[in-house]
């Protein structure tokens, strides 16, 4: 199964989080976001952590690829 | 985590200390329950700029000197230093313009509503559930698509610009320089313009307090939006550690004087503190940041950030020399017609600025 992609990069805060936040609320149970600083990483972490779903991050180039699974 | 201040004790300890240097700076001469108020302060930097001629309220604050190059040598030190723009300046500018009228309808920005409560000025218990009220409004508007569309990276020289800037105006108060006759830059002789503490210690402080900030993310608009949001309470302790922190330092500093009527820059009419702050919470929701937050993005090279606070400043100034800013005695002239246009314009853009998923 395909992770759903979230591209939040560029968008400003806390936008990144609703986006994520909508995906996990529409039953997505694997995701990939993608974000350019680390704010957003850190909040989108946060939410995930909130969700008690698995993360992991790493960088592409610019971006940050924040990893979530159920 | 690898950044300590972006835990919640971490926030919990920057609010704390925000608290104590605001209640501090009271006691060495800022005016009081406005140890630090980024809408009052950049008012009075429009005001020093002869963008208002409002005597008793121009002074170039170095503490919004010290908050963008504090957040600048904190962003740079942390590789977090990313010059980025291009997201709807212009309605960035506009939403800075009216968050500034409504603020100075209330007479102050979140954070000088929550040192007025901790000073014991009730009245800023209306301005706060107006805060929260407009930020409420605001929370809507994200949950249906509201967006004013991505930023893109910019040059690295320009991030730069609006820290010189900065600097430039901490130049023009160390120079004092009169550029004509009568003319600017304004130094206020009486009213709170003349109430600051000394200039090093006002900047130490806000090069402090702007690298926790910035290390932080601290802010009063988040705080507020994420709890109705989210449910997340992670930036309310930071709000909350200030609270704590400037009731205490008020106790001790005997600074607490309790009370609606006769407050120090304060008003009582409650309809209008609260619809006033109504207005800045939603500009601020839609522009992403309370006052403060925006100085502190525009340190780490946020262009959009950068612009939202100069349009504070210049809303400052139309505040004033339209007489719209209230006074001790009350809303002013065209403060509520202001509230009302500002409301429009925010609902307008609002409604009409959205994604399609």
């Amino acid at each position: 199964m395909s992770a759903t992609r979230v591209d939040a990069r560029g968008l400003s805060c806390p936008q990144p989080v609703v986006l994520t936040s909508k995906a996990i609320e529409a039953g997505a149970e694997s995701l990939e976001v993608l974000v350019d600083n680390e704010v957003s990483k850190e909040n989108v972490l946060r939410l995930a952590k909130r969700h008690k779903m698995q993360t992991s991050v790493h960088e592409e180039g610019p971006d940050i690829v924040i990893e979530i699974k159920t | 985590m690898s950044n300590p201040f972006a835990s919640r004790t971490g926030i919990t300890v920057v609010g704390f200390a925000i608290g104590i240097t605001a209640t501090l700076l009271q006691y060495f001469g800022n005016p009081p329950n406005m140890g630090i108020c980024v809408a009052c302060f950049e008012r009075d930097i429009a005001g020093g700029l002869g963008l208002h001629r409002a005597a008793v309220v121009q002074y170039i604050r170095p503490e919004i000197i010290g908050f963008v190059i504090g957040a600048f040598i904190a962003a740079l030190l942390a590789k977090e230093y990313r010059p980025r723009g291009g997201s709807a300046p212009l309605v960035r500018f506009f939403l800075g313009v009216f968050a500034m009228i409504g603020a100075l309808v209330f007479l102050g920005c979140p954070w000088r509503a929550l040192l007025r409560l901790a000073g014991g000025d009730w009245n800023a218990m209306t301005g706060l559930a107006g805060l929260a009220t407009g930020i409420g409004a605001g929370v809507l508007f994200l949950k249906s698509g509201y967006s004013l569309g991505r930023a893109q990276t910019q040059k690295p020289a320009a991030g730069t610009l609006f820290p010189v800037f900065m600097a430039g105006l901490f130049l023009l108060l160390v120079f004092q320089v009169t550029f004509s006759e009568g003319g600017p830059i304004f130094f206020s002789q009486k009213g709170p313009g003349s109430q600051h503490a000394p200039l090093l210690i006002s900047l130490g402080a806000g090069l402090l307090v702007g690298a926790i900030a910035q290390r932080s993310r601290f802010c009063t608009m988040g705080a507020l939006r994420d709890v109705i949001l989210l449910r997340d309470f992670h930036l309310m302790s930071g709000v909350a550690g200030l609270l704590v922190a400037a009731f205490a330092m008020n106790f001790i500093l005997g600074q607490f004087k309790p009370g609606f009527a006769s407050q120090p820059i304060a008003h009582t009419d409650h309809l209008w503190n609260f619809l006033g702050m109504a207005l800045a919470g939603l500009a601020f929701a839609l522009a992403g940041g309370c006052p403060g937050r925006q100085l502190f993005l525009s340190g780490e090279g946020d262009l959009d950030a950068g612009i939202f606070a100069l349009g504070m400043i210049v809303g400052a100034g139309v505040s004033h020399n339209f007489a719209m800013a209230s006074s001790p005695a009350g809303a002013a002239a065209f403060g509520p017609a202001g509230v009302i246009v500002g409301f429009i314009f925010c609902l307008a853009v609002g409604f009409t600025m959205r994604e399609r998923a």
